[in-house]
């Protein structure tokens, strides 16, 4: 309770909660403000026709233009708040449930790495030296990859085998997000470990595993889930930059970096075709803004030498 | 010292094995029939000439066999054929790394030595103005996607102003270089122009990196500012610094001897840090400004599925990262005075 009073004194961290409450709002609310044509399939952005130029914006002001397809008033295809790509994929629609999508791939991404990372730590601070040893060495040669280049030869490898998508991209972004936890809550365990308390619980008979989970996990665990809450942020970036490479979601599914992808093909036209990248691009500044500002202050407040990690 | 740096180089070898056999884990992901396929040219007529293949070159064969064939040949040097280059794929990292050098040089030295002054700065005005401005610029180019200002950046100076543009050199000077007038000593156009004493080509060059080094630095600022920021705030209020003060020396001696070189070990460990986010950064920069380097070579090649390019790319600069971290921790054991004399 008092990190969250914390949080909400500070400027710069209230701005961010504020956007991130925000954001929260576009993803519960995106079959309001912007209906999907085909309900099975809403992340397939509305293509308004095939031509091959994209159609500015239909109103000059966004906002009356939001409100107009939100309240039933006006047809997307007519309104076109924030333009088209070529392909006549709605931006607008793209942006709203692409929120969706960043928060998917965001929170789903660090959850499978804290997961992993939770689970090889484990073993590596729990098991005897060797085990331990082989496991961190392991760790070791993961680590030896620049991260965004191992993650495009993955998704370059499952390409052929399980297609171009959404998933793809993410586990190649898993397979090497989680060395981060497992290093972080293996030291955390390693401390905790000779605590008195587990002492008493092997003394009374419990096997590892419950040692281990009831025991060991529920007082190592903190430190983790805090750096993984401001990682969310930077794997939202990875993951735009691996669709606007080509290695993500497949064209006209409603992901930030795939509409953005749409504007290399425009580069020295950009002037005139504006709308293609300032509407995206914005939402995903403001969303990983939100991000880092509450998890600058989050660490501000509970560890000042947590560091942050380095993204593109 | 020493002590640490053999503990150091017995591992070295431990990774190097992990790297190999990881990037051929994930290229023997794909089943024989891929894999045949990126080696042969003309599509096999029949199902029997694909599994002659298949045979011929052993890609059924048990994993490790597999594994030790395919390491001698990438240890003398034969990553394989690159599609997309149209050239082995060690001639076609050859032929692009001086491109992607250059670019990281012009990125990287400026970012290391003013982005350490500005660190250093920001710590001695702590909680004014300049520091303010400085955490903010931090904090932002943190949170800008590069590829997202590097359209940016396109947009305005490029497609508005056009003051600067994407690729990497002019066609005329590309001419120059086909008909002998242009000598290429180097690869890289920026020091070549200097030793052909071309100011023109030198001027046409900046045009072209000025852009793609503003969008690949712009993290690095970010991360060596904060890290200097914070380092040197800590020692500032070290007891060593109070003494040097009281001593009557000179505000600059003691802000530059005393404080900065202390406050420089932690920023030494950022060096595996900045390499990793150059290794990532032009992947993303060279793609968005058409930049013929290594990073666009390996997007390109992802793309189009030319996986013997992307893992010959990925292999060679998780090498080079490998190589690049050991030297910073013996950089660190080397200014360490607590390493140093151990």
């Amino acid at each position: 309770m008092k990190t969250v009073k914390r949080l909400l004194k500070n400027p710069l961290s209230l701005t961010g909660l504020v956007l991130l409450l925000f954001f929260v709002g576009v993803a519960i609310a995106a079959p309001w403000l912007a209906p999907p044509a085909r309900s099975w399939e809403p992340y397939r952005v509305a293509q308004h026709g095939f031509a091959p130029t994209p159609a500015p914006p239909g109103v000059d002001n966004p906002l009356l233009g939001i409100w107009q397809v939100a309240t039933g008033q006006a047809k997307l295809a007519q309104v076109r708040p924030f333009g088209t790509t070529e392909g006549q994929y709605d931006i607008y629609y793209g942006v709203v449930w692409g929120t969706r999508t960043a928060f998917k791939v965001g929170l789903y991404i660090t959850g499978a790495c804290v997961l992993i990372g939770l689970v090889v730590g484990s073993i590596a601070a729990y098991f005897g030296r060797w085990v331990g040893e082989i496991v961190m060495r392991i760790t070791d040669v993961f680590m030896a990859f620049p991260f965004l280049v191992a993650a495009v030869t993955v998704a370059a490898v499952l390409q052929p085998v399980i297609g171009r998508g959404v998933v793809t991209a993410m586990v190649a972004l898993i397979c090497f997000g989680w060395m981060t936890y497992s290093r972080l809550i293996r030291g955390d365990i390693l401390a905790v470990k000779e605590r008195d308390y587990v002492l008493a619980a092997r003394a009374a008979g419990a096997g590892h595993l419950r040692i281990l989970v009831r025991h060991i996990l529920p007082n190592a665990i903190f430190p983790t889930m805090v750096v993984a809450s401001m990682d969310i942020g930077s794997y939202v970036i990875s993951f735009a930059a691996l669709s606007f490479l080509g290695l993500g979601a497949e064209v006209g599914y409603a992901d930030w970096g795939q509409i953005l992808s749409f504007a290399r093909a425009w580069i020295p036209r950009l002037n005139q075709y504006w709308w293609i990248i300032l509407y995206p691009s914005l939402a995903m500044l403001l969303f990983v803004l939100a991000w880092n500002l509450v998890g600058d202050a989050l660490r501000d407040i509970l560890d000042p030498r947590l560091r942050g990690r380095i993204t593109v | 010292m020493v002590a640490f740096i053999v503990r150091r180089l017995l591992i070295l070898p431990i990774i190097l094995f992990g790297v190999t056999v990881f990037v051929f884990g994930v290229f023997s992901f794909l089943d024989p029939v891929m894999r045949a396929s990126l080696y042969v040219r003309d599509v096999p007529k029949t199902t029997d000439a694909l599994q002659r293949i298949i045979a011929k070159y052993g890609l059924d064969d048990p994993i490790h066999i597999q594994y030790w064939r395919w390491i001698n040949q990438v240890v003398r040097g034969n990553f394989g054929w690159s599609k997309t280059a149209q050239r082995p794929v060690l001639q076609a990292i050859g032929h692009y790394l001086p491109a992607t050098l250059e670019l990281a040089l012009w990125a990287m030295i400026p970012v290391i030595f003013i982005g350490i002054w500005l660190g250093i700065l920001s710590a001695l005005h702590h909680n004014r103005a300049l520091d303010h401005t400085t955490r903010v610029f931090a904090l932002v180019g943190w949170s800008f996607p590069s590829f997202v200002y590097g359209l940016l950046l396109l947009m305005v100076f490029y497609a508005m102003l056009q003051w600067f543009a994407p690729g990497r050199i002019s066609d005329w000077v590309i001419r120059e270089v086909i008909a002998g007038t242009f000598i290429q000593h180097t690869g890289m156009y920026t020091l070549d122009a200097i030793l052909n004493g071309r100011l023109d080509v030198f001027g046409d060059a900046l045009r072209h990196l000025v852009m793609p080094v503003i969008t690949l630095s712009y993290i690095q600022w970010a991360l060596l500012l904060r890290v200097t920021r914070s380092s040197m705030l800590e020692t500032l209020r070290q007891e060593y610094v109070i003494t040097a003060r009281a001593k009557g020396l000179k505000e600059r001696v003691v802000v530059y001897k005393h404080a900065a070189r202390n406050a420089m070990i932690p920023v030494a460990t950022m060096g595996g840090l900045l390499l990793i986010g150059l290794l990532n950064g032009v992947i993303i920069t060279e793609t968005v400004f058409n930049y013929p380097g290594l990073g666009r070579m390996a997007a390109t090649a992802a793309t189009q599925l030319d996986i013997l390019t992307v893992l010959g790319i990925t292999l060679f600069s998780s090498v080079l990262l490998v190589f690049g971290n050991l030297a910073v921790d013996i950089l660190y054991a080397v200014i360490d005075p607590r390493i140093r004399l151990e």
